[in-house]
């Protein structure tokens, strides 16, 4: 008796795990089709930007299907890598990206720190206040900042503008804001008997911050880490307003104004060098993906 | 190892007080629990002592001294939290040696400590693990261990087993009072479970409403409750009260429940109410093992009346009964054999030798 029960139940249980499986395998189909649509539109333009980066400028020019390349060539790629202007913004690049990550996390680490943690009168308003001064364009502020800058230079005689240093001072105003918002986000998913334990345990508040938070909170600073070099290698506005001179300029700027002359443009210069200036975001990126978004969804529910 | 005491402790959120002025000296290697619902300003009072809240008046010693205005780190205490509060990126070892290695002791030194401390607590095996590869058990074992190495004044522990499931809170409740046996330390220990506050306490505070009812050993608290809140608080299942008035029968009194039932007093208890008004409104506080089924032979100051059951629930080993009296709810604990039924009549007998009398209005034990 017990068995027959059994060999019925069988087969109704299989049909009903069918049916799921049917479900699920039409929601990954849907997903499929709309991940492929966006990838090829996303895709499309490096893509491109590759076809193009091999060709002679002859054969960019000439009337042939632009998605083939006919004479593939690498004389674009020697001739940048080996131009001194292009290594020099290239290096620029570097040293004001490095700087702006290190100065940004020195700043939003323990701001975040204090506004989530040290109740202080006003911490709640400035933590808002902190968040407001990144919803501001850039393209609103570039112009007082530039007359700023300027007053500086002629009251002290420190030269800003026309540096590339300038861009360490004006970097932070984007990448601040925004990192400490993470951080703060990030540190309010941390028990608040975490830091009580420590204080117990005799931790000063920068030793609970150096040794407790920041260990525990890794994501999220690797997180904020990558969003503030990827800021700062990709900013284009700032530079262009700031700096002028061909040694003072980064690469965004320095492609743009040196590989177009008049109405001449060099097409397969200007892809070579838009690819190899989106290769180091995109190595770091491959490295820490699993981080970014485990420390954005992390700040994302709890902050 | 030191005495704690409390002088007129006061925290005051904005408008709310949360601990109206409390005193309390807790002796040294005493184990003291602070027990009360929630709210009632217990948590409060640990974070106080611990430095982790600001007091708004009066004092706090700890070892004689003054520690109102002293950090955390400074009053050499050691804290066990509920959620265990153990830092995730660190081994069982390094979350325990972290206030000492912040401290500079000697390598060496560390090390004895956490081994002594991980033989204590059975955990000599986990001590390379992280928190997230423990089970709830283990975690709080470390968060005691953390505290033990310390060789702290005072132990804290706030509620630290209610995340565990009720059997291992079993288990480690007698493992608290095993390493309490051992160390000796001076603990407070807050929790919300008067089960815990009886098993592990030298002496109970009962809090309510951020002031204290009743400080005392566990069977006094069960036994001469001062409050009515005392009394319904301690004892699971808790006390009854049932209305009732004191009057006088042929030169003896008795306490009046209805107009059938009605039961002389015990000679002690009839000279200690000697002089309450007998218009007085009052309540007959009797806990549920003093209500039984009734006996074939008779004892003084046991007297029996007949009740009908509304709901009867079986534990086993004894059966719980429920039924009404003058529209109060009252509990008894019969023999499983008594034949208890839901619905049926019951002949019960009441031990009056262990009864209370409560005034209604203000809720004092008389």
């Amino acid at each position: 008796m017990t068995t027959l029960t059994i060999d019925k139940a069988g087969p109704t249980r299989k049909t009903k795990y069918g049916s799921m499986s049917r479900d699920r395998a039409w929601a990954l189909r849907w997903s499929y089709f709309f991940l492929v649509i966006f990838a090829v539109f996303f895709l499309t333009p490096p893509i491109y930007m590759l076809i193009t980066s091999l060709k002679t400028s002859a054969e960019i020019s000439a009337a042939t299907n632009p998605w083939w390349v006919f004479h593939p060539t690498l004389e674009n790629y020697i001739g940048l890598l080996t131009s001194n202007q292009f290594l020099r913004f290239f290096w620029n690049s570097a040293i004001v990206s490095i700087f702006v990550v290190s100065i940004t996390m020195l700043i939003s680490v323990p701001a975040a720190f204090a506004l989530s943690r040290m109740r202080f009168w006003g911490s709640t308003v400035l933590g808002t206040g902190v968040f407001l001064t990144y919803l501001i364009p850039e393209t609103l502020l570039f112009i007082p900042l530039f007359k700023m800058f300027a007053v500086i230079g002629d009251v002290t005689g420190i030269q800003l503008i026309n540096r590339w240093y300038v861009l360490l001072i004006i970097y932070p105003t984007l990448t601040v804001p925004f990192c400490t918002w993470i951080m703060i986000g990030y540190f309010a998913s941390i028990p608040k008997e975490l830091d009580e334990a420590a204080l117990i345990d005799g931790a000063s508040w920068f030793q609970t911050l150096t040794r407790i938070f920041i260990p525990v909170a890794l994501p999220g600073l690797i997180a904020a880490t990558i969003f503030a070099f990827t800021v700062s290698w990709a900013q284009f506005l700032y530079p262009l307003v700031f700096t002028t001179s061909t040694d003072q300029l980064v690469m965004p700027v320095g492609i743009i104004t040196t590989l177009i002359k008049g109405d001449v443009f060099n097409w397969g210069q200007i892809m070579t060098g838009a690819l190899l200036g989106a290769a180091p975001p995109l190595i770091i990126y491959a490295f820490l993906m699993d981080y970014y978004i485990a420390g954005l969804t992390a700040g994302a529910t709890k902050g | 190892m030191a005495e704690v005491n409390l002088r007129k402790v006061i925290k005051r959120y904005d408008e709310v007080e949360a601990v109206r002025g409390i005193d309390l000296d807790i002796a040294d290697h005493e184990f003291v629990v602070l027990v009360g619902p929630s709210g009632c300003g217990k948590s409060t009072t640990l974070r106080m002592i611990a430095g982790l809240e600001d007091i708004s008046g009066g004092d706090i010693l700890i070892g004689g001294d003054v520690v109102n205005d002293v950090p955390p780190k400074d009053r050499d205490i050691a804290m066990v939290f509920q959620n265990y509060a153990l830092y995730p990126h660190m081994t069982v070892a390094e979350n325990m040696s972290f206030g000492l290695r912040l401290k500079r002791y000697p390598k060496a030194e560390i090390k004895s400590r956490i081994d002594e401390a991980a033989r204590m607590l059975d955990i000599v095996e986990l001590v390379d693990r992280k928190p997230k590869q423990l089970s709830g058990g283990q975690r709080q074992r470390v968060a005691m261990g953390r505290a033990i190495v310390r060789n702290p004044k005072v132990f804290l522990f706030d509620e630290p087993l209610s995340n565990l499931d009720a059997k291992l809170r079993v288990q480690m409740r007698i493992e608290i009072k095993k390493v309490h046996q051992k160390v000796r330390t001076t603990t407070v220990y807050v929790t919300h479970d008067q089960v815990e506050a009886m098993t592990l306490a030298d002496r109970v505070v009962v809090m309510n409403h951020g002031r204290i009812e009743q400080i005392g050993t566990p069977t006094e608290l069960y036994h001469h409750p001062a409050t009515r809140f005392v009394a319904s608080f301690i004892g699971s299942p808790a006390m009854n009260f049932i209305p009732c008035q004191l009057e006088d029968a042929a030169g003896k009194p008795q306490v009046r429940i209805s107009d059938k039932i009605a039961f002389p007093l015990p000679a002690a208890r009839a000279a200690r109410y000697q002089k309450i008004p007998r218009t007085d409104k009052l309540l007959l506080g009797i806990r549920p093992e003093h209500i039984t089924e009734a006996s074939a032979h008779s004892e003084p100051g046991v007297e029996s009346f007949d009740a009908v059951l509304d709901v009867t629930e079986p534990m086993g080993m004894e059966t719980l009964i429920y039924f009404t009296l003058q529209g109060a709810q009252v509990c008894g604990r019969v023999n499983p054999n008594a034949g208890a039924q839901d619905g049926a009549p019951l002949r019960l007998a009441v031990d009056l030798n262990n009864m209370h009398l409560l005034n209604e209005v203000t809720g004092a034990v008389l």
